[in-house]
């Protein structure tokens, strides 16, 4: 089963931080694996905030080929960071030769694009090196995003952690919204695009759960945006939906939620707004999700938020402090990272709620 | 002695045999009486009995005149195997078998020199149903866990409209964050995923069609489930067009048209807009054919309801238009769409074809959004008349081809748009709960059925060829007939009773149905759900393959 955390901080936080989360938890999960997508990235990343960075893990070879293509589409690079691995014998990692974290500036004719353009050919480009890098296995794009950086890996977190050099705190690697999910998605084939988080476009989503309309949404999303690929796991439709709905509908997030479990008929029919939310369950009833599930979603804003099945078979804890909000499967994980918080204040979210947070760590509770 | 000649018509031609046995017979005259059909009838037999009197044999014949009940021996009025003779017989006396060694199919072409009619479904029965070649194999279990059938809710509606793709949604977010429309958008109804399938007024006994229609009104007001039955084509009683009860109807307009001027007529009294209109443009028991009720149904109140003479009353094959079938069409859902004002959704029904899905994708890719449901009738639909060589011989199943068409929508994205509603044999074992899960799982929205709500109201009639004699106006069980003496068989209570009874059995078996797959709502396409033993169902319908 996954395990799922968010940690959304008004202070620059460091991978540590989600790997206590994750670690405490792992009677829960399978330590099977370990990804994260941090956004709002301080560290050595912090200057260069409204420039792409690249995600990626791959052989020498798929180093060269990235870097061509990104080259023949016009990107230059300004900075990049490998992390200095620490390759000690007996650690439980299945690890790639070169994980490249890359800046680079958009090409020349970008000039004066705006920036769904340039949103349109960060997508674009990342598509294309997955292309390029799949054909022999070459490597693995996670994300080609500002401001953001996906880190994944087959394993045991703990020793993913260590592998690199992970469990150490420095300012170097840091951000202000760290998601983290600690399973290699077992449910089908052990494939490193299989991890959630997953990244498209500035949304990211992760979850703990089943989608047992997985084909259904499948079917229905593969046709409706380029982006929509992969799918190697159940929790990629719930990413596809959550940026089909707020960003390609441009819905407000709270109908995200009246996306994917709907009201009952019985209900909508009591309801003032019952002609949209009809219309939302005809149009949309693809995109539904049946079965237990805990999502964890980031929005292009760094909004964080979560939402349960309408059944609510999938826990989910909300805990704070004055600095630090910390979302959890279960609460001994924020236990192990706010301490000395006021436990009374948690949130344990119902079935029919969306608990949303924005930047200034104001925590909004929105019933469908 | 009779003459018998080589080619007259004897018992043994005809497909079923009167079993009477004599000694048993008490003469209450029961068996005759009940028997709709003429096929027996009494008579008296002469008799040679050898008997001895006294203390040593010493025999002597007498004969007698002894009265019997015998088969008649005529291709119009032959026993239909309907059974109704041992059901009212006290003494178990009589009883018809059946006559593997019948040459009615040949005798009767000959005789007649015209082709032979019948009412029922198909009566080739070949191999296994392919859908019970197909188990529902998906179970949730453990992390992913299976539902409570008892204690969960589950949404067991199914939409009958046209539904728009979600980028052409007229809504847009306002200040405060919420979607705001102001625009019309195509009519869609919420209602139960089983249809009370279109039997026409004409083709049912009216009071068949009045249980029917009480059944559906109880299972609305009493039980919650919004079922809709179609009326069929022959129109619609002025009481019922001008209640609140239309709403539960949804009107059918066929090829003959029959009916409708009353309910033009009706239309400024609506108190309801019916639940929908369905265009009629083929069945799935005789595709390619027209409706066909014969004179001796067409009595008095039938003449009146279809403002038509006593006389065969045949629709054409296709709607008939100036320059086109396909411009007639669409010119009845511009009307019906008008008429309504644009508040009631119109659908099509087709049969089963290898054609189906271009005429499905010609609907699914229309900008108007006009076509408001798909109802897709396969082969073993059933029907109140038609030619034998129509019901045995043409027609194609309905299983792959609704997957078709619905894997034709997924490929284009479009699934869902127009809903897919399919019938034809579905419910056929008696079990339509697990035939409709596995049709929604393989792309169905819903299901209609006709032939088991007759069975359910007392139908005797089955697929290797017992009754079957709905064209005759002489049915039984008062089901699909016009007379008075036999209609007064059939108690409409009980028939709207079993019919509503069979609904909440069959709505618990959904239930327990979807439990198991983690489902709370319908699980329209969720074809990872079924497996199936046989691989080429299982290729053909791309579901997984088990063994």
């Amino acid at each position: 089963m996954c395990r799922i955390g968010a940690i959304k901080s008004l202070n620059y936080i460091h991978p540590s931080m989600a790997l206590q989360l994750m670690q405490s938890q792992q009677k829960g999960h399978d330590n099977s694996g370990f990804a994260m997508v941090m956004q709002n990235l301080g560290g050595i990343f912090e200057p260069y905030k409204h420039l792409p960075t690249l995600s990626m893990a791959c052989t020498d070879e798929g180093v060269k080929i990235a870097e061509d293509l990104l080259h023949e589409v016009g990107f230059n690079r300004v900075t990049q960071w490998a992390p200095e691995v620490n390759d000690q014998p007996g650690l439980d990692i299945n690890a790639m030769p070169n994980y490249v974290f890359e800046t680079f500036k958009y090409p020349r004719a970008y000039k004066h694009a705006n920036r769904k353009e340039k949103e349109e050919l960060l997508l674009d480009t990342r598509l294309k090196l997955r292309r390029a890098l799949e054909e022999n296995e070459e490597g693995f794009v996670y994300s080609f995003w500002p401001d953001l950086l996906t880190l994944k890996e087959i394993g045991a977190p703990r020793d993913i952690g260590t592998y690199f050099n992970l469990w150490e705190t420095d300012n170097r690697f840091t951000a202000k919204v760290i998601t983290a999910q600690c399973r290699q998605n077992t449910n089908y084939d052990i494939v490193r695009y299989a991890a959630h988080p997953f990244h498209l476009q500035g949304y990211t989503a992760l979850a703990n759960g089943e989608n047992t309309f997985y084909l259904k949404n499948k079917e229905f999303q593969q046709g409706l945006h380029r982006g929509y690929i992969g799918f190697e796991s159940d929790t990629q439709c719930l990413l596809y939906t959550l940026h089909y709905v707020h960003r390609e509908l441009g819905w407000p997030l709270h109908y995200y939620k009246h996306v994917v479990t709907p009201l009952p008929f019985a209900e909508i029919q009591q309801r003032e707004d019952q002609k949209q939310l009809l219309g939302i369950r005809q149009s949309l009833a693809h995109l539904e999700l049946n079965g237990p599930n805990t999502i964890i979603g980031m929005l292009p804003d760094n909004t964080l938020f979560t939402c349960c099945d309408a059944k609510k078979l999938r826990p989910v804890v909300i805990g704070r402090d004055n600095n630090t909000i910390v979302i959890s499967s279960e609460v001994c994980g924020i236990n192990e990272i706010l301490p000395d918080r006021d436990w009374e204040i948690d949130i344990y979210p119902n079935e029919r709620e969306v608990v949303m947070i924005n930047d200034d760590l104001e925590v909004q509770r929105w019933k469908q | 002695m009779e003459a018998i000649k080589q080619n007259d018509v004897t018992a043994n031609d005809l497909p079923w045999k009167i079993v009477y046995d004599a000694s048993r017979c008490t003469m209450c005259g029961s068996c005759v009486a009940t028997c709709s059909f003429r096929a027996i009838v009494p008579k008296v037999e002469r008799r040679r009995m050898v008997f001895s009197e006294g203390n040593f044999p010493e025999p002597k014949t007498r004969f007698s005149a002894v009265p019997v009940i015998r088969q008649t021996k005529s291709i119009r009025d032959y026993c239909r195997g309907c059974g109704m003779c041992e059901k009212v017989c006290p003494n178990d006396a009589i009883k018809p078998v059946r006559n593997p060694d019948t040459r009615l199919p040949v005798i009767t072409r000959c005789l007649g020199g015209d082709s032979i009619k019948r009412g029922g479904r198909k009566n080739l029965e070949g191999s296994i149903r392919t859908l019970d070649k197909i188990r529902v194999g998906r179970i949730s279990q453990m992390t992913d866990p299976s539902l409570d059938a008892q204690r969960h809710t589950f949404d067991l509606l199914a939409p009958f409209g046209r539904i728009l793709p979600p980028h052409k949604l007229p809504f847009t977010p306002d200040d405060d964050q919420q979607l705001i429309t102001n625009e019309i958008t195509p009519p869609v109804n919420w209602i139960y995923p089983v249809i009370i399938g279109d039997m026409s007024i004409g083709a049912l006994s009216w009071r068949m069609w009045e249980g029917v229609a009480m059944a559906v009104a109880y299972l609305n007001e009493e039980c919650g489930m919004p079922v809709r039955m179609c009326s069929g084509e022959g129109g619609v009683p002025a009481r019922l067009l001008k209640s609140k009860y239309l709403k539960y109807l949804i009107l059918q307009i066929a090829s003959g048209h029959f009916g409708w001027n009353r309910i033009a007529n009706a239309m400024p009294h609506m108190v309801e807009d019916p639940a929908g209109i369905l265009i009629k443009i083929g069945q799935g028991a005789k595709p390619g054919d027209g409706g066909l009720l014969q004179a001796g149904k067409v009595a008095e109140h039938i003449q009146a309801i279809r403002g038509v003479p006593k006389a065969d009353l045949l629709s054409p094959p296709n709607h008939q238009g100036l320059y086109s079938i396909e411009e007639s069409v669409q010119k009845m859902f511009l009307s019906f769409n008008a008429a309504f004002k644009f508040r009631v959704p119109v659908a099509i029904k087709v049969a089963a074809s290898a054609t189906s899905v271009s005429v499905f994708n010609n609907l699914v890719r229309d900008p108007y959004n006009i076509v408001g449901g798909f109802f897709l009738d396969g082969i073993d639909g059933g029907t109140g008349a038609a030619h034998e060589v129509s019901l045995d011989h043409t027609g194609h199943p309905i299983v792959s081809k609704l997957r078709d068409c619905y894997l034709a929508a997924v490929t284009q994205g479009r699934q869902g748009q127009i809903p897919l509603w399919a019938a034809g044999g579905l419910g056929k074992t008696g079990d339509l709960a697990a035939d409709a899960f596995k049709m929604i799982a393989l792309g169905a929205n819903g299901v209609f059925t006709g032939k088991l709500i007759l069975q359910m109201a007392g139908c005797v009639g089955n697929d290797m060829g017992r009754c079957n004699a709905c064209n005759t106006g002489l049915c039984p069980t008062g089901i699909t007939t016009q007379e008075p003496a036999l209609t007064r068989r059939l108690d409409p209570e009980k028939v709207a009773q079993n019919i509503v009874n069979y609904y909440l059995a069959m709505d618990q078996e959904f239930k327990k149905l979807l439990a198991p797959i983690g489902n709370s709502s319908l699980p329209v396409g969720r074809s990872d759900a079924l497996i199936s033993t046989d691989r080429a169902v299982a290729e053909r319908l791309q579901i997984q393959h088990v063994c």
